[in-house]
């Protein structure tokens, strides 16, 4: 018997700048076959601008390039993240993101929102949820982690003003607390799973039993701080474990993410884990053996 | 160290991601409603060049010869080099070198590529920057970048010391030396000596000798007669 059945793993929400080559190894042991990675805070600030156009390219050349390495297909969100959109000498970066906007594996505009909700964040936000809207891409956004509620709130508010299709908006870092009413806006709901103290991934199971499998993303949203690239995997194996069919899994975990970011015209995945697919709609729950 | 678990891609495929299953279906006549378009207005370049893998594919020239596409180049290597000859028509001197520097930096791994792999199709002009981003492109270790670099701009324009260095990177990053433009014409005693220091680290370190380096130490046979080139010589 196999250790691992073949479960099609999508993550679309991971910082594998941060990330060593064997987290690569890992991932695609356990089926991660393709991501996203938001452009973010790299935990040490910037001070100016070819910091983050070098941070971009390192996303649209380097990063693609190592997962490639271990048959991941990588592909990035690009934009002024709300930590820094606070310091003046990194605004100035809002100008250059057209350059990228209209790259292969360029999927949306993210990760933009609220980190402490200030004047210039509200600023950063709605000029490119504007330039999502002219070009065309989804957008990710990223809820604040303080005053979670008030700030969920207010992050639809500004959607919803700004004219984007709601469709093309995935709200992230969402819990119990703030699903509802992003699950009533229109907008697709993201989840990440921790290691500890935020979303583990029995909780997330309980979510998927409540909202259902559609417009559902669930990510490991592994960075430089304390966190699991195999979340997903993990999550996986949880559905199955609580009666989820094989199909419901490869929703969650691969074809939302796929039609999500697939509106932005410019997913780039690798032609054999689309050949795959059929693989997935495997029988039986050997999964569940398997992993004990 | 098996060849092959030292360079993982060369069993991925890493000719840029996905050929077009996901993507939007190739647009029809997109190169030549591309080249009008920069024929008439040139900054339409910068709208256009990233568009290529997106309009025609991204899969090697000669798949099966040349499944990474190191060799040959890619499909939208071949749109992106149609391009720059437009480019290079319709620009002069000095703007046609200020936008192909701006195409490379602003460029992801597929742009770079491409501008690198058109360098020999531009004018003279031209030279000075092919030279900067040749260098630019074999600092990389990304082996689309080293072999687009080691193509027949740098058979005719780099210098020997240079040119040499660029082969054993190419041996270092897994490029197979067909990659390497005038590669019999150019290689020297000198190549050949570092190609055999090479071989003994490697047999050294219990790593196995891929077949590039092996057929290039075969080389050292017919080429016990060849002089030495002196370092600043081009040809
Ligand atoms: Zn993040």
């Amino acid at each position: 018997m196999r250790f691992f059945d073949p479960m099609r793993i999508f993550d679309p929400h991971i910082h594998m700048t941060s990330r060593t080559t064997d987290d690569y190894r890992n991932m695609h042991a356990v089926g991660v076959r393709a991501v996203v990675e938001p452009a973010f805070w790299l935990g040490q600030p910037r001070t100016g601008l070819s910091s983050f156009t070098d941070y971009f390219d390192s996303l649209i050349g380097w990063e693609r390039f190592r997962a490639s390495q271990f048959g991941i297909s990588h592909n990035c969100t690009i934009a002024l993240n709300p930590k820094e959109a606070n310091d003046p000498r990194c605004v100035e970066v809002l100008d250059v993101l057209p350059r990228y906007l209209g790259k292969d594996g360029v999927v949306a505009v993210g990760e933009i929102g609220y980190d402490s909700m200030t004047r210039a964040e509200d600023e950063a936000f709605v000029r490119q949820l504007a330039l999502a809207v002219e070009h065309g891409l989804p957008v990710l956004v990223h809820t604040p982690h303080r005053d979670k509620k008030a700030g969920a709130a207010r992050t639809l508010d500004v959607v919803r003003e700004s004219g984007a299709d709601p469709g093309a908006v995935l709200v992230d870092h969402l819990n119990e607390v703030t699903a509802p009413m992003v699950a009533d806006s229109g907008c697709w709901l993201g989840f990440s799973i921790y290691p500890d103290t935020k979303m583990d991934e029995h909780r997330m199971v309980a979510l998927l039993k409540e909202y259902g499998t559609a417009r559902i993303l669930v990510n490991s949203a592994a960075d430089w701080g304390r966190s699991d690239p195999l979340k997903t995997y993990r999550v996986g194996q949880a559905m199955l474990a609580a009666g989820f069919t094989p199909a419901e899994v490869d929703t969650v975990l691969w074809q939302n993410p796929v039609d999500f970011y697939s509106r932005s015209g410019h997913l780039m995945l690798d032609e054999d884990i689309s050949a795959d697919a059929e693989v997935v709609s495997f029988a039986g729950n050997s999964v569940l053996r398997g992993g004990s | 160290m098996p060849y092959q678990e030292e360079h993982p891609w060369l069993v991925t495929g890493v000719h840029g991601g996905s050929s077009v299953a996901i993507l939007q279906a190739p647009e029809n006549g997109w190169p030549a409603g591309a080249e009008r378009r920069i024929r008439e207005r040139p900054a339409a370049i910068h709208k256009e060049f990233p568009l290529a893998g997106q309009a025609v594919g991204r899969v090697p020239v000669q798949p099966e010869t040349d499944p990474q596409g190191l060799v040959f180049g890619t499909v939208d290597d071949q749109a992106r080099a149609r391009l720059l000859a437009v480019l290079a028509e319709v620009l002069p001197a000095g703007a046609l070198e200020t936008e192909v520097e701006r195409l490379y930096r602003h460029g992801d791994d597929a742009e770079r590529r491409g501008v690198l792999r058109a360098l020999s199709l531009l004018p003279d002009s031209s030279v000075r920057l092919g030279l900067e981003l040749v260098a630019d492109g074999l600092r990389t270790n990304d082996p689309r970048l080293i072999a687009a670099a080691m193509g027949p701009f740098a058979a005719e324009h780099l210098d020997q010391a240079q040119w040499r260095q660029g082969v054993v990177k190419c041996l270092f990053a897994g490029v197979t030396l067909s990659a390497v433009a005038d590669l019999v014409a150019r290689t020297d005693s000198e190549l050949l000596r570092m190609a055999r220091d090479l071989a003994e680290e490697r047999r050294a370190a219990g790593r196995e000798i891929s077949p590039d380096l092996r057929a290039l130490l075969g080389m050292t046979v017919l080429m016990a007669l060849v002089p030495p080139r002196a370092e600043d010589d081009r040809r």
